[in-house]
């Protein structure tokens, strides 16, 4: 193996010198990786963020309803314009006409469209509380900087989880065919042949358009059972859970046979044989010598992997196949803009959602790349 | 420590007189030795259309306490006989016997009791190691498998081994990569001595080894058999170190011992043409016998495993064939005390 190569022999003078563990080996290679670290810091930034969405909603930062964030509240009526607002630039920056999303009263919760270039309405209303939103807003009075934050909820969910699933589905499949080979090994593989043969897109669209279907009828049915408690916790969350086994169906299967391929190469190694020529049991071979083996290689891929199921549900939420409507994510996002006819009148609401879908995929790119540096040691010693 | 590991050495004394031959005790018995590894083929159902005949029938014994060095091209059979011998692949054919007992028909924890008495040395010391585990951790694994000891003893015998391979035992916490060729080669040495065992199959121990070191994990090998009076399989494809290592040599061909003998006379008098040539490849040290020695030269490659010549499988090329080579595969056959060769020409 490639990590041996150029190892020093050890001097005996030298005794008390701590052993440098492979994991630890690893977490220098990676710190070498300067875009690797910048993006591991991004992604606990997106998750620290996304997972304490529900705090500054309580702080008052983002709001509740899906409404303010960043709010200046004013009240018109005591100010002039500038004062309102002191960078004018924060809101209504193109001060079209056309422009309903930038900022605006609520009148019984929903927006009124602002006509003129600082946010202010032609004739004040002094009885209401004026909102502006820092990233802009939708008609619904729907804070765009609310819904991306919650929408890095979905996305990190769908990543992590997509890739959590398929890694160990992928993992305990490619490791039973691999590990006990024969007959069982050849059916497996031709089972995954088949697999690889059916159009991906297409089998989830379709997992998906029926899901939806499922969810809709039964949605105030009381359903009984396993189906029930599925359809209801499916319900609770925004119709992710559904997404998941649609993502799952087939995301696992190129994890399992790099997994089989690992293993068949790491079962004929001296280290394994010398495991069992003193008897150790398979699961002690299968844990204790193969999984740290290729954990790491295996981890690079899923970590390379999460992208594409980050994508994969933004595409279906634009399309209204992805999450339940009304639960914010990027996907859905961006297709409210097109839909309400946001395309060219108002970029910038484009711009929210797709940097922060961006920045996330690309985090993960580049984190999957140091990790690649530092686990898998094929690729070392160059 | 060594009294955690208690080793059945009692023998009844009838079955000690009959594996007795002279004043020497035969510690492991291998008769008619096949294995064959199928070749599938076939979509989805497999059907074996082939077998690659690894091993094909060989016989020998080991002495109690003895080196039989075990010597042939790669890809004759040497390692294939060497794990089944130590049941790591179950044999297609044939018996192996070590201390009287049938070893092809034991299962599971047995086996594994077994597995205490045979250990294995093998022959990449970068392969051998797993890179994930620290050397405590790699040398204590038969202790655990066994549960054998509290954590505290199995880290003073780990220490104990280390010393005894020449190696610091402040090492247990360091991991494979940090360690040279030689260095990982006495840490697999200490992994298969830690359960005290009686026969250790050396595959090739040496052979990936820088030439300086060779010898020192031979002289190691040498001094750990007479501390702990063990019996070694050494496995090599050279016959160079051999002779200074092994009580009696035996010569593989294309998955057939074809001569067996003692170490000088094997070197002396080899009968077999095979032997003959392998041995004319060695250079000789003294510069005069050098110079009149004769080179043989094989003529072609050693036939495919899968499809052996028929008749002796030597004769496809062998100098001295003649028309019965051809037709019948020749017996093992001892022609002088101790020396046995399968030729029809001797
Ligand atoms: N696990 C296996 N499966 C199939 N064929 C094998 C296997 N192991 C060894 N062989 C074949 O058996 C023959 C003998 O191999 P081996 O015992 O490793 O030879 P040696 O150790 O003398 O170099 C070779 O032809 C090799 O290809
Ligand atoms: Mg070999």
């Amino acid at each position: 193996m490639a990590v041996a190569e150029g190892a020093k022999p050890i001097s005996l003078e030298d005794e008390h010198h701590e052993g440098v563990s492979p994991w630890i080996d690893s977490w220098r290679l990676f710190k070498r990786n300067k875009a690797a670290v910048i993006a591991l810091v991004m992604l606990i930034i997106i998750v620290f963020i996304a997972l304490t969405a529900g705090l500054w909603t309580q702080l008052g930062l983002l709001d509740a309803r899906g409404g303010a964030a960043a709010r200046h509240t004013v009240n018109p009526a005591n100010q002039t314009p500038q004062d309102a607002y002191p960078d004018p630039g924060l809101c209504a920056r193109d001060g079209q006409d056309s422009n309903p999303y930038w900022c605006g009263w609520l009148e019984s919760d929903v927006l009124v469209q602002v006509q003129n270039k600082y946010c202010f309405r032609p004739e004040p209303d002094t009885t209401q509380e004026q909102w502006c939103y820092l990233l802009g807003g939708d008609s619904d009075g729907k804070d765009w900087l609310t819904q991306t934050v919650y929408g890095a909820q979905v996305s990190l969910a769908v990543g992590f989880i997509g890739a959590m699933t398929s890694m160990i589905i992928g993992m305990i499949y490619g490791i039973v065919a691999g590990y006990y080979g024969g007959g069982i090994d050849n059916l497996m593989m031709r089972f995954i042949d088949f697999l690889y043969g059916l159009p991906g897109i297409v089998i989830i669209i379709l997992l998906q358009v029926y899901f939806t279907e499922l969810a809709r009828t039964y949605q105030d049915a009381d359903q009984q059972g396993i189906a029930g408690f599925l359809l209801d916790l499916n319900k609770d969350l925004g119709g992710l859970l559904f997404l998941f086994f649609a993502l799952g169906a087939l995301g696992w299967i190129g994890m399992a046979r790099q997994a089989r391929g690992m293993v068949l190469s790491y079962r004929e190694q001296e280290f394994v044989e010398a495991a069992r020529a003193v008897g150790a049991s398979n699961r002690r071979i299968i844990f204790v010598h193969l999984l740290p083996n290729i954990l790491g290689p295996l981890i690079v891929l899923e970590t390379m992997a999460i992208p594409g199921y980050i994508f994969l549900e933004a595409g279906l939420s634009f399309i209204g196949l992805g999450v339940q409507p009304g639960t914010p994510s990027w996907g859905s996002m961006i297709s409210e803009v097109r839909d309400r006819g946001g395309l060219f009148s108002n970029r910038h609401l484009l711009l929210v959602p797709g940097t922060a879908l961006v920045l996330t995929t690309l985090s993960f790119n580049f984190l999957g790349d140091g990790l690649r540096d530092a686990l898998d040691p094929r690729m070392r010693g160059n | 420590m060594s009294s955690t590991t208690p080793n059945v050495q009692t023998q009844p004394d009838e079955v000690k007189n009959l594996f007795q031959s002279g004043d020497k005790r035969v510690l492991v018995e291998v008769k008619n030795l096949k294995k064959y590894f199928p070749i599938k083929s076939g979509i989805v159902f497999q059907r074996e259309v082939a077998a690659v005949k690894a091993v094909d029938g060989v016989s020998f014994h080991i002495y109690e306490g003895e080196t039989l060095g075990l010597v042939g091209e790669s890809g004759c059979g040497k390692s294939t006989t060497g794990r089944t011998i130590l049941q790591l692949y179950r044999a297609t054919d044939g018996s192996v016997t070590f201390e009287g007992q049938e070893l092809t028909t034991l299962k599971g924890e047995q086996l594994r009791r077994m597995r205490r008495r045979m250990q294995m040395v093998f022959q990449d010391p970068y392969a051998s190691l797993n890179p994930r585990m620290s050397v405590g951790r790699i040398v204590a694994e038969p202790l655990v498998v066994h549960g054998i000891g509290t954590k505290r003893e199995r880290e003073e015998r780990v220490a104990e081994l280390l010393e005894l391979v020449g190696l610091n035992p402040y090492f247990v916490r360091r991991y494979p990569h940090e360690f040279s060729g030689g260095q990982r080669q006495r840490i697999g040495l200490a992994r298969s001595l830690a359960l005290n065992p009686k026969f250790i199959v050396a595959d090739e121990p040496i052979s990936a080894l820088d030439v300086s070191i060779q010898a020192q994990v031979v002289n190691l090998l040498q001094q750990l058999q007479q501390d702990l009076g063990l019996t070694y399989l050494f496995i090599a494809h050279d016959l160079s170190m051999v002779r200074h290592l092994c009580d009696r040599v035996a010569v593989m061909y294309l998955g057939k011992i074809v001569e067996i003998a003692e170490s000088e006379e094997l070197y002396t008098n080899p009968l077999h043409p095979y032997t003959q040539a392998l041995l004319s490849a060695v250079p000789v040290p003294d510069p005069k016998v050098e110079e009149k020695r004769q080179r043989i030269i094989l003529k072609g490659d050693v036939p495919s495993p899968i499809n052996p010549p028929h008749g002796c499988n030597f004769n496809t090329r062998c100098p001295v064939s003649v028309d019965v080579c051809f037709e019948q595969d020749p017996e093992l056959v001892e022609v002088l005390p101790e020396h046995w060769v399968a030729c029809h020409r001797v």
